[in-house]
């Protein structure tokens, strides 16, 4: 483990969920490694330190059961402790300590093992096997005497850091107790940048030295700058997490329809990807993205017409008279679909995803836009519809004339693929509206995956590179007076969205939690100050020099 | 040896949360219990590992036996409580 960071160190990471946040540090441990095989001289000893091993690891999942505030994590996580306790997987580990092997590999073992029957009991039933994955990892570092895996519940808010984030660390997170986010890895796209933005959480990434700061430090994050100060005592920290509650409230208060200090108008739009997240209280303008994926996951057969027409309908009526975009199904070889039985692809990311399905299996497409069509004919809200990875306008106009013979009124294309953005006003030629995703087009711009923590910087929503695309569609936009809008995680930096808004974009749709901070950051610039803000966005040479241009004026 | 056999009504089957329940139910029972689908290998029921592999969908039929001298109650209540679904939100007190 890294040594202890002095006392009055600031770090600097690379701030990409806004806001601040002070309190004490803990540091989620990595699953422990598994160390060289021990021969066994006392087996009774031994067999006891794994048993108690998996009593840890059962006691602690067992807690964490009792504080979950999700019903649905509650369950996982209860069943997972019973499994840790289950009488049958403690023979098998005592088992393999009378063969001979230390209590670790005892664990390791015989969690295997188990794992192995319930992914051959299939379905529903191999989804558990994860959940050995992650007993075993608490068992093994609890007969170690290792800190325990995983978020780690110090009984009272702190703030994470981690090496990095996956989303299966991060499922249980409750936004009540952990204050902020500060990751080793990671950029601007990774896991860590949308969750903290999900659940509107300060957040640096890519703060080197993070995870060397002891548990139970006291720091403060500032998710703008990218500031990770440890020099502060309870009390300072207690003074600024106060002041963050204050200014969060005052943000929260906030509402109306998004618009610039001098009142043009941007509209401000919610991702969401069921009606589950359309939480009360947050005053958006509609839905600027609905991932209607969610139908789709875990499923060996299509949904039904009826299945897909209710929760199509129930987002609808959500939002009476206003606009709800729905993005067709966005499924290829990155997002397996089981039922859609798509071969396995040597690079998924330029494969058939997306729009290009429908090369393959068009009745999936057309069904779905039959659901679509009967769901909005019965609504009061105006239906959008968008086909994802949308590349050519020939694939534009295709997607429009199945659209549009079902009655939808309301048809457009994402821009995700840089030949898209490239085109935009012939895409316009045949499509009501464009709606870019930043972070494919992002990927695809810079030859970049979004997965590689390497990467990173190459994927920063501030590369001028991106803006500039962006400014092609917004600039097409303007000039036929069509739509363009950002839906993609650049709309969600209050900064950030000054300068699309001076680019050109018209509405700017982001999470529920991100809102509130994006309506107060344009509701303090005029449209002028906007543009202004693009231009010296734009003529950057690099992320971090557009970034510190245009805070400079802020 | 009495046996009882029944339809698993749980919507996702012997899946995590109906699962937890009936193997804490068969623990409380202190009394070994097995179970099976069809003619299987009866494993303990009072393991969820071994529960949950049995694969058991809803729908899915399956039988318990114990020996002693409760054994005839045990397995009826035990049979009672596969025949609810128990992944409703409130389930009686098994």
């Amino acid at each position: 483990m890294p040594e202890p960071v002095p006392t009055t160190e600031t770090l600097r990471g690379l701030g990409i969920s806004p806001g601040r946040a002070a309190g004490r540090v803990y540091r989620m441990a990595g699953p422990p490694l598994l160390p060289n095989p021990v021969p066994v001289t006392d087996p009774v000893a031994e067999s006891a330190r794994a048993v108690r091993g998996l009593a840890e690891a059962a006691a602690e999942l067992a807690q964490r059961a009792a504080k979950a505030a999700d019903p649905a994590a509650r369950d996982i996580l209860e069943a997972q402790a019973a499994i840790a306790a289950d009488p049958m997987l403690r023979e098998s580990v005592d088992e393999q300590v009378r063969a001979g092997m230390d209590a670790a590999h005892a664990i390791d073992t015989a969690c295997a093992h188990h794992r192995q029957m319930l992914l051959s009991a299939g379905g529903y039933f191999a989804e558990r096997a994860s959940d050995l994955d992650d007993i075993r990892n608490r068992a093994v570092a609890a007969a170690l005497g290792l800190p325990m895996p995983g978020v780690p519940s110090p009984g009272h808010p702190f703030i994470l850091t981690a090496e990095d984030l996956a989303p299966a660390d991060t499922v249980n997170l409750d936004p009540g107790v952990v204050l902020a986010l500060v990751t080793e890895k990671g950029g601007p796209t990774s896991h860590t940048a949308i969750l903290a933005r999900a659940l509107g959480l300060p957040a640096v990434v890519a703060c080197h030295g993070a995870t060397g700061i002891a548990d139970g430090t006291w720091v403060y994050v500032d998710g703008d700058t990218g500031e990770v100060g440890t020099g502060i005592g309870e009390e300072a920290a207690g003074e600024i997490q106060r002041r963050a509650l204050a200014e969060r409230d005052r943000l929260g208060t906030a509402s109306g329809p998004g618009r610039t200090a001098d009142g043009h108008p941007v509209k401000l739009l919610l991702n969401i990807g069921s009606v589950a997240d359309l939480q009360a209280g947050v005053a958006a303008e509609g839905v600027g993205l609905f991932r209607t994926e969610f139908l789709f996951l875990d499923r060996r057969t299509a949904p039904t017409h009826e299945e897909q027409t209710s929760a199509y309908a129930a987002v609808l009526h959500a939002f009476p008279g206003a606009q709800v975009v729905l993005r067709t199904l966005d499924a290829g070889t990155d997002k397996p679909l089981p039922f859609l039985g798509l071969a396995d692809e040597i690079n998924p990311a330029l494969g058939v995803r997306g729009l290009r399905v429908s090369r393959r299996q068009p009745d999936v497409l057309d069904a779905q836009l039959d659901a679509i069509a009967e769901a909005a004919a019965g609504s009061d809200a105006s239906p959008w519809v968008m086909a994802p990875m949308v590349t050519t306008p020939g694939e534009a106009a295709d997607f429009a004339r199945r659209a549009r013979s079902r009655g939808l009124a309301n048809v457009g294309a994402m821009v995700e693929v840089p030949a898209a953005a490239l085109h935009a006003r012939r895409l316009l030629d045949e499509v009501d509206f464009l709606s870019i995703g930043t972070n494919d087009l992002s990927q695809y711009t810079f030859a970049a995956d979004r997965q590689h923590g390497d990467l990173a910087d190459l994927l920063d929503s501030w590369q001028p590179a991106l803006l500039y695309l962006i400014a092609q569609c917004a600039e097409a936009g303007r000039a036929v007076g069509k739509p363009v809008g950002v839906c993609g995680e650049a709309a969600a930096d209050p900064l950030l969205a000054t300068v699309l808004v001076g680019l050109g974009v018209t509405s700017l749709s982001m999470s529920a939690r991100s809102v509130p901070a994006v309506r107060d950051a344009l509701a303090r610039h005029s449209l002028a100050q906007c543009r202004h803000n693009a231009e010296l966005a734009l003529a950057a040479r690099d992320p971090d020099e557009a970034r510190r241009a245009v805070r400079e004026g802020w | 040896m009495p046996e009882r056999t029944v339809a698993v009504a749980s919507r996702s089957g012997l899946h995590a949360r109906p699962a937890k329940i009936f193997v804490e139910a068969v623990a409380r029972q202190g009394m070994a219990v097995r179970i099976r689908v069809g003619d299987g290998k009866p494993v303990p029921a009072n393991s969820i590992l071994a529960v949950l592999s049995l694969g058991a969908g809803h729908g899915t039929e399956v039988t318990l036996d114990a020996e002693g001298p409760d054994a005839d109650a045990v397995l009826a209540s035990l049979a009672e409580l596969l025949a609810q679904d128990l992944d409703a939100e409130t389930v009686p007190d098994a």
